[in-house]
């Protein structure tokens, strides 16, 4: 069973909310000053569902990550989770794309890749939460997805998969080669062993830059773009918090019921 | 392809009648097809479902493509994705919206890319800008630490609407439409991924993101045991009991509770909050809600700068008394 999983490294969704700031004369993030990025978390999760099938009957798990400055240390991390290679898509024309530049590298590069089974992605990414390169390398590639997966199982050529629904889940049935995008349902992801981490250390990621994938710069990254980005803000907070308080936690959850009471909320 | 004009609503349905999400979303292309000054249209696919065309055109639509075939009773990407590109052939809308649904969310994107246009998912806001009358796409991004306004080049400039953000119109059964029958024309050996089971999650009570109420617990609840007291304020308040990524990851309550940018989003009119940071990944999940109620020991949480009411101590001494106390209140 041969696995891509494409994997992004982000700004931790979990920092502190007061550490993130916007440039807005650029539109841009600006990377908050001692949080190191992470794997983006939704990621994790393919990578977890593709470990699970390794566990379960073997197979190759081959991580692809996408992006500028990616810090060696942290995109290592699928390895040390027991993923066996890393691909890095790593130039400068990649960087700042949208959704439809940055499924068509990645398409081409699983293309290059060539032998595949499944391609997992998250199911959106924790920066822009676009949700939209799975099903996008899909189409390019003409692969069946199933998007919302929270369990997969593969026999046969073929793979039955549980998809979460509004109302619960779904039982799904594909064949392979399929990409499928993961959901944080699968479970929590596993942490990296010191025996992954010290395995993951011998890896080197192999570098693929446009011309190894056969793009053009025209295609990918900025200048591939077909969603402008017309202005990024923070929302306004109001930050009026009336404060309800007693003389004991016991006096002050009292006297909070009553306040909701007195303003009608209950 | 003729010159793209119109608004295109995706519409979906729930035990026979459009889904509340379609009726916001025809409110909302209602108002942008009035903008543009151009046709509001809608689509129906599925498995005998042409009555509710009408409902469709009381909420506000002008015309109303239907697709009626037994292969299009649930929904499978494949199949939807066909009908989806002929239908757009056929109507060669400006603007198409879809519900931000595990439908929508599924078919957007995959249209998007199939038709070589682009899809913005979650939208909060949608406007059409006075000068390009272009669609100025509003969503969070980064979990909710900040909102992008987004905008396609290309058409049809799809995108899904996130449920509770759009304000339905009063149905008005007199409104005059045209029907439109679309043949489905499918064929089913293109049928790739086949959905052959759908299994509906048992909910005790209110579901979540339907629940006027959401009691949310965070890691410090610290137990499964724990969260059986936000269940029994829950019952009294007739709501349901949601949580953050911690619990869920810990098992304290099944992942399904999961409310925030990887689990649900809810807009209750109450939303209290105990013993959770109020993280923006959380936030973006219930920021929508009306009156957001906190309790957390720490009186630098976040949470806090969100919320309307707030109440800084132990939640184990605090809520026991708040709950008895309510009860009381509710009583008298």
């Amino acid at each position: 069973m041969n696995m891509i999983v494409c994997i992004k490294q982000v700004i931790d969704p979990e920092a502190p909310p007061a550490s993130f700031k916007i440039d807005p004369a650029g539109n841009k993030v600006v990377p908050p000053q001692g949080v190191s990025p992470v794997i983006d978390p939704y990621a994790e999760y393919g990578v977890e569902a593709a470990l699970k099938i390794k566990d379960a009957q073997g197979g190759k798990i081959t991580a692809v990550s996408l992006g500028t400055n990616q810090l060696r240390d942290i995109v290592k991390k699928p390895l040390a989770m027991g993923a066996d290679e890393l691909i890095l898509l790593e130039d400068e024309a990649f960087d700042g794309g949208d959704s439809w530049s940055t499924a068509y590298a990645l398409a081409m590069a699983i293309k290059k890749i060539g032998e595949y089974d499944i391609i997992f992605c998250g199911r959106e990414a924790s920066d822009w939460n676009a949700g939209q390169v799975g099903s996008g390398i899909a189409e390019i590639l003409g692969l069946p997805s199933v998007t919302l997966v929270k369990k997969v199982e593969v026999a046969g050529g073929k793979a039955k998969l549980e998809r979460v629904t509004d109302e619960g889940y779904e039982l799904v049935e594909v064949p392979l080669p399929c990409l499928v995008t993961v959901s944080n349902e699968i479970g929590e992801p596993r942490y990296p062993t010191i025996k992954g981490i010290m395995g993951a250390k011998k890896i080197e990621p192999v570098v693929w830059k446009p011309a190894d994938i056969g793009v053009e710069a025209s295609q990918i990254g900025a200048q591939g773009r077909r969603t402008k980005l017309q202005k990024l803000f923070q929302p306004v907070r109001e930050g009026k918090c009336d404060m309800v308080e007693g003389e004991s936690p016991e006096e002050a959850g009292a006297n909070l019921a009553a306040k909701l009471r007195e303003v009608k909320v209950l | 392809m003729a010159e793209n004009k119109g608004v295109l609503i995706f519409c979906e349905t729930k035990e026979n009648k459009l889904a509340a999400i379609t009726t916001e979303l025809l409110g909302c292309g209602r108002k942008l097809a009035d903008d543009l000054g151009q046709e509001l249209s809608a689509v129906l696919v599925g498995s005998g479902l042409a009555e509710l065309a009408k409902e469709a055109i009381a909420y506000g639509a002008d015309k109303v493509y239907v697709v009626d075939d037994p292969q299009l009773k649930d929904y499978q990407t494949d199949a939807y994705l066909a009908v989806m590109e002929k239908v757009i052939g056929q109507a060669a809308p400006q603007i198409l919206l879809m519900g931000q649904t595990s439908i929508g969310r599924d078919l957007a994107p995959a249209l998007a890319f199939r038709l070589k246009t682009a899809a913005q998912l979650g939208c909060l806001e949608l406007a059409i800008d006075p000068q390009s009358k272009k669609l100025l796409q509003t969503k969070p991004v980064y979990g909710g630490n900040a909102q992008a306004v987004l905008v396609t080049d290309s058409f049809p400039q799809i995108a899904t609407v996130r449920a509770k953000a759009m304000t339905p119109l009063e149905p008005d059964a007199a409104r005059k439409g045209e029907i439109v029958k679309v043949d489905a024309g499918l064929d089913p050996s293109k049928i790739r991924a086949k959905m052959l089971e759908k299994v509906a999650e048992k909910v005790e009570g209110i579901k979540l993101e339907d629940a006027e109420v959401v009691i949310c617990g965070g890691r410090g609840i610290g137990s499964a045991e724990g969260f059986a007291q936000l269940e029994e304020l829950a019952k009294l308040l007739k709501g349901a009991v949601g949580a953050t990524r911690p619990p869920c990851d810990n098992e304290w309550v099944p992942a399904g509770a999961q409310i925030g940018l990887t689990g649900k989003i809810v807009a209750p009119e109450l939303y209290i909050a105990v013993a959770l940071s109020g993280s923006s990944q959380h936030m973006s999940g219930c920021s929508g809600s009306k009156t957001i109620v906190a309790i957390n020991k720490d009186p630098e949480a976040n949470i806090f700068r969100e919320a309307r009411f707030g109440l800084v101590g132990d939640w184990k001494k605090a809520l026991p008394a708040f709950t008895e106390k309510l009860k009381e209140l509710l009583a008298g």
